[in-house]
């Protein structure tokens, strides 16, 4: 970004502009150098962040949170056992734990939304944005209806929190029974950490961008 | 990001209205965002009135929620059933303090915090305030990363219902706090998303006036 004096915004074009979605700080969009970040300097906000092939690291990690998403739903994952007696449990068993009775249905559906729909949904839209820009094709239709669903579903991806809520849970019931991991354990776990690392660091600016100039 | 200087002007203040979703900026007056689709306001004084509605319900929820069980245990011919307080009680005098602290600030210290920094915000949006924007949005952010955070404990109730199903060896099953617990959460993060942030930085942090 170069230094630009308040009064010279108004008179550029406003494609060229750029607002701090946090705290509505006007400033002149221009591409930082790559792997370095434009930072709101009033709220810190990152704006832009470009990196090399940064739409091709983009599909093949949404590739394995959806290929890790499936396994993580087919394969056991937490297992316990106590003086004989054993019990195992998957992901769906685990969403679907409230569904025997009234109320508490709901919360299942919450649970299922949180930890595997929106998760995997985000993945899958992620690629269908992003699939068409690295083969430098036009999007496909309602690619950026798309990606702000992606955007505006991001609160309501909860599977880090669920992880961690697993350790939480194996921590009570280790007292308890003897606890066994699953392949699905440690699928959803390597999803997880995907995921997190990919919000954190996809430049939103630049997907928005693409899909300006190309449809 | 260098943009004007010592001086940085708002696109609000510069005749312009922000996209929140995509950082675009289009001429003010205009409905909806012409990239992404989003609506557009400058300045939506309608999403206080929302960011007190959500809260209010999001507070309603969390009183059933400490005051009904969240997961009634059976071991062998024990039964037993815990709020949150007591489950973290337990845990404490069983020695997994570590456990129970995390609980304990999941469950209690971020909703209540968070209901009192969010309510905090939307009146120092509405009325001149002594603390800086600058700390103040940092409230904000810190709200809408940690809030989140506290459906750990419904995690944790739906994993441990799931596993512990060991016939009359012991089973745990979950208890009717576990849904407030969660729709207070659901209300608390409305309540975030609902509020602008925009509004703190309004007028070297006086907040916006009404025209
Ligand atoms: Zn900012
Ligand atoms: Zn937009």
């Amino acid at each position: 970004m170069s230094m630009t004096e308040a009064t010279d915004l108004a008179d550029l074009p406003l494609d060229e502009l750029i607002a701090c979605p946090q705290c509505d700080a006007l400033y002149r969009a221009r591409m930082p150098a790559m792997g370095s970040r434009a930072v709101c300097k009033r709220c810190h906000t990152v704006l832009i962040a470009p990196k090399t092939n940064a739409y091709l690291h983009l599909i093949v990690l949404s590739l394995t949170v959806v290929v890790l998403m499936v396994g993580a739903v087919t394969f056991p994952f937490l297992g316990v056992n106590v003086a004989g007696f054993s019990n195992k449990a998957s992901v769906v068993d685990t969403a679907l734990t409230f569904m025997d009775g009234g109320w508490m249905v709901a919360l299942s559906m919450f649970v299922v939304a949180f930890i595997i729909l929106i998760p995997l949904f985000r993945a899958l839209l992620v690629l269908y944005v992003v699939a068409p820009l690295t083969l430098g094709r036009r999007p496909f239709l309602g690619a950026r209806r798309a990606f702000g669903w992606s955007e505006d579903l991001r609160p309501w991806s909860m599977a880090e929190i669920f992880i961690i809520g697993c350790a939480v849970a194996l921590v009570k019931v280790a007292d308890l029974a003897k606890v066994e991991f699953g392949p699905a354990f440690f699928m959803f776990a390597a999803l997880v950490v995907i995921t997190v690392l990919q919000d954190i660091n996809m430049d939103r600016w630049s997907i928005w961008k693409a899909l300006e100039e190309t449809s | 990001m260098e943009g004007a200087g010592r001086d940085i002007v708002s696109a609000r203040s510069e005749g312009l209205v922000a996209c929140r979703r995509c950082t675009r900026v289009w001429p003010m007056g205009q409905r909806s965002c012409a990239r992404c689709g989003a609506p557009l306001a400058s300045r939506d004084w309608g999403s206080l009135q929302r960011v007190w509605a959500w809260l209010t319900v999001g507070i309603i929820c969390y009183i059933p929620a400490n005051l009904f069980p969240m997961l009634r245990t059976q071991v062998l011919f024990d039964e037993s059933e815990d709020t949150i307080i007591q489950g973290a009680v337990e845990l404490a005098t069983h020695g997994n303090l570590a456990i129970a602290a995390i609980i304990l600030i999941a469950s209690v210290a971020i909703p209540v915090g968070k209901f009192i920094a969010i309510g905090y915000l939307a009146i120092s949006v509405a009325r001149p305030e002594r603390l800086r924007p600058k700390q103040r949005h940092k409230l904000y952010h810190i709200v809408e990363f940690i809030g989140r955070w506290s459906m750990i404990d419904v995690f944790v109730v739906a994993i441990l219902s799931a596993l512990v199903q060991l016939n009359f060896a012991a089973s745990i099953r979950p208890g009717p706090a576990a849904i407030t617990f969660a729709l207070s959460v659901i209300f608390t993060m409305f309540a975030a998303i609902s509020f602008d942030p925009r509004m703190i930085w309004d007028n070297g942090g006086r907040g916006p006036h009404k025209s």
